[in-house]
């Protein structure tokens, strides 16, 4: 389905942010049971639970969450290809969330600051955001700045990724904020954390064609298409019932 | 307080002359409903128990969490979703509380992990059963918690105090989950044939296995009278497995399910229900490992552990290159998980 054209939110931007929101929700999910330590069991479900408390928010102003998490297909998702990105190890997904954390971080603060449709959503989770934010940073030093096997794994997880940076800073309908001042920001603080963690700041682009930067428009990476089957299968395999 | 005698500082009881004196306080510190406390002197046998059932327990809570985590990914609705991570959330939580109050007896969370990973230790027998379709999700919420509930409750006055304050946290959260479960299958048995069909199935597999939680017949618990007499445990299985039966029929009819035992009637008598035999060859076989997901579980559990050990050790590495400049300040575990 698509949605409507006369919310009072401006849909994309509402749809891009809480797409965001609820596909890394789901990747954070995922890691349920499987973490390396049990505080970290608490610490990544309460991340994606903070997140996927912003998305239904978000989906809600915009139409029915249900339907539109559940019953859009692939090319109808706005979310940024770097927050569908598969878990990898822990590295890679606290890279992930370095990366984004950063982002989401700056752009809360920007949206709250502001009278805009986003003010009371983002006064709220840009408290949130400021602890997924500290917790990636201090993660990114223990894993860059320990062993020679966590500094690895996590230079590789941070170049992995760096490529899906850019298109955090590509316009967005609706979306009215300074996106040049937060690019420079979010290298500003991505850089000085990868140096106090003694890793190198990645060199290659960080955005192309099909690498990155078509998210919001519905282009999105293999591993997309499958996270949804598993996560919309029961909602579609029993249309109009309520759970 | 316990007595003066029983919360005497140490000395080991072997540098005592008299042993003795350290063990009549102990009895009357329990006769008399006082709390042992970690410095309190205490019989061996009385710390090896707890170890035991509190590992266990705390095992139980992180095995636990992996048969819902499996429906998370696939959860039907956003609002469902929420609720299940939150639950799942809180069981890593409580398998902290617990590994926590173990410590205070003198083991260690590692210890104890690797006991787990080694099969030395157990963790309840309900977890190897597979969690099918969404349904089951609420009957684990409605009957597993419920039968845990029922357990637990009498554990909040349990003789030893770190265990039976973790247990008066814990029965909070868990009341919790088990109405989210009931409210779950509500919405079950309301909804489409399909989903009807979805909850009645899975109340039918889980019904028995729940009842086996509370472990077995009375003349058969190797355990029970000592731990009845240290006011461990208050209640016989077979008490509260009774208990537990009384609760559930009148649910499982406002649910609109029935429960799988054609035995099952109101004993106007005893003022009890009476149910059917449960099958102990089928319990002995899950706790020996030959349930079905017995095999996984622990796999899963030592995947986790072993995968991240790299990342244990470098947030270790960290910390020590860097306690002198922060002033031991980053220790592992101090990294965010410390938001409630």
């Amino acid at each position: 389905m698509t949605a409507p054209e006369t919310a009072a939110v401006p849909t994309t931007a509402a749809l891009s942010l809480g797409d965001d929101a609820l596909v890394l929700s789901h990747r954070l999910g995922e890691w349920a049971g499987h973490a390396p330590v049990l505080e970290e069991e608490v610490a990544l479900a309460n991340i994606a639970l903070d997140l996927l408390g912003q998305a239904r928010v978000l989906l809600s102003t915009v139409g029915d969450e249900d339907e539109l998490a559940y019953l859009r297909e692939e090319r109808a998702f706005r979310n940024l290809q770097l927050v569908e990105q598969p878990n990898g190890d822990f590295a890679h997904t606290i890279a992930r969330q370095l990366y984004f954390s950063t982002y989401q971080h700056l752009l809360y603060a920007e949206l709250a600051a502001v009278d805009g449709p986003f003010a009371g959503l983002a006064a709220k989770a840009v408290k949130e955001v400021a602890y997924h934010r500290d917790h990636a940073e201090q993660w990114t030093l223990r894993l860059g700045d320990g062993t020679e096997t966590g500094h690895e794994r996590m230079q590789r997880a941070c170049t992995a990724l760096w490529r899906f940076t850019g298109e955090m800073f590509q316009p967005v309908d609706g979306l009215d904020v300074d996106l040049a001042g937060m690019e420079t920001a979010w290298l500003q603080s991505v850089r000085a954390v990868l140096h106090r963690a003694t890793l190198t700041v990645p060199e290659g682009p960080r955005a192309g064609a099909w690498t990155a930067g078509a998210g919001r428009q519905g282009v999105h990476t293999e591993s997309f298409g499958r996270m949804l089957a598993e996560m919309q299968h029961l909602h579609r395999s029993h249309p109009g019932a309520s759970w | 307080m316990a007595t003066a005698a029983a919360h005497q500082a140490y000395g080991t009881a072997e540098d005592t002359a008299d042993t003795g004196a350290y063990e009549r306080a102990f009895d009357a510190a329990v006769a008399a409903e006082e709390r042992i406390e970690p410095r309190d002197w205490m019989p061996d046998a009385y710390r090896a128990t707890l170890v035991r059932q509190m590992a266990q327990h705390a095992h139980s809570e992180i095995i636990g969490m992996q048969p819902e985590a499996n429906w998370i990914t696939r959860a039907p609705s956003l609002r469902r979703k929420a609720i299940l991570m939150a639950k799942v959330q809180d069981e890593a939580g409580h398998g902290l509380y617990l590994y926590s109050a173990a410590e205070t007896l003198g083991t260690s969370r590692d210890e104890l992990l690797d006991k787990l990973h080694s099969g030395r230790q157990k963790y309840s027998s309900i977890f190897n059963y597979p969690t099918l379709t969404w349904a089951d999700v609420g009957a684990i919420g409605w009957l597993v918690d419920g039968a845990a509930i029922t357990n637990q409750v009498p554990l909040c006055r349990c003789s030893y105090g770190p265990y039976a304050r973790a247990m008066v946290r814990i029965c909070k959260e868990e009341s919790f989950h088990q109405r989210q479960g009931y409210e779950l299958l509500l919405a079950l048995g309301r909804g489409t044939p399909e989903q009807r069909a979805m909850a009645q199935d899975a109340v039918n597999r889980w019904w028995w296995p729940s009842l086996m939680m509370f472990g077995p017949p009375d003349d058969e618990s190797a355990h029970s009278a000592q731990s009845m007499t240290w006011k461990i445990k208050r209640h016989s299985n077979d008490e509260l497995r009774q208990r537990f039966v009384d609760i559930c029929v009148p649910q499982a009819e406002s649910l609109g399910l029935t429960l799988p035992d054609p035995d099952l009637r109101w004993n106007e008598e005893r003022g009890h229900y009476d149910f059917g035999p449960i099958d102990w060859t089928e319990f002995k076989e899950v706790l020996k490992g030959n349930g079905p997901c017995n095999e996984q579980r622990l796999t899963q559990r030592r995947r986790a552990h072993e995968e991240g050990a790299w990342v244990r050790e470098s947030a270790a590495a960290y910390a020590a290159k860097h306690t002198n400049r922060t002033g031991g300040s980053s220790k592992l575990g101090e990294t965010g998980a410390t938001r409630a």
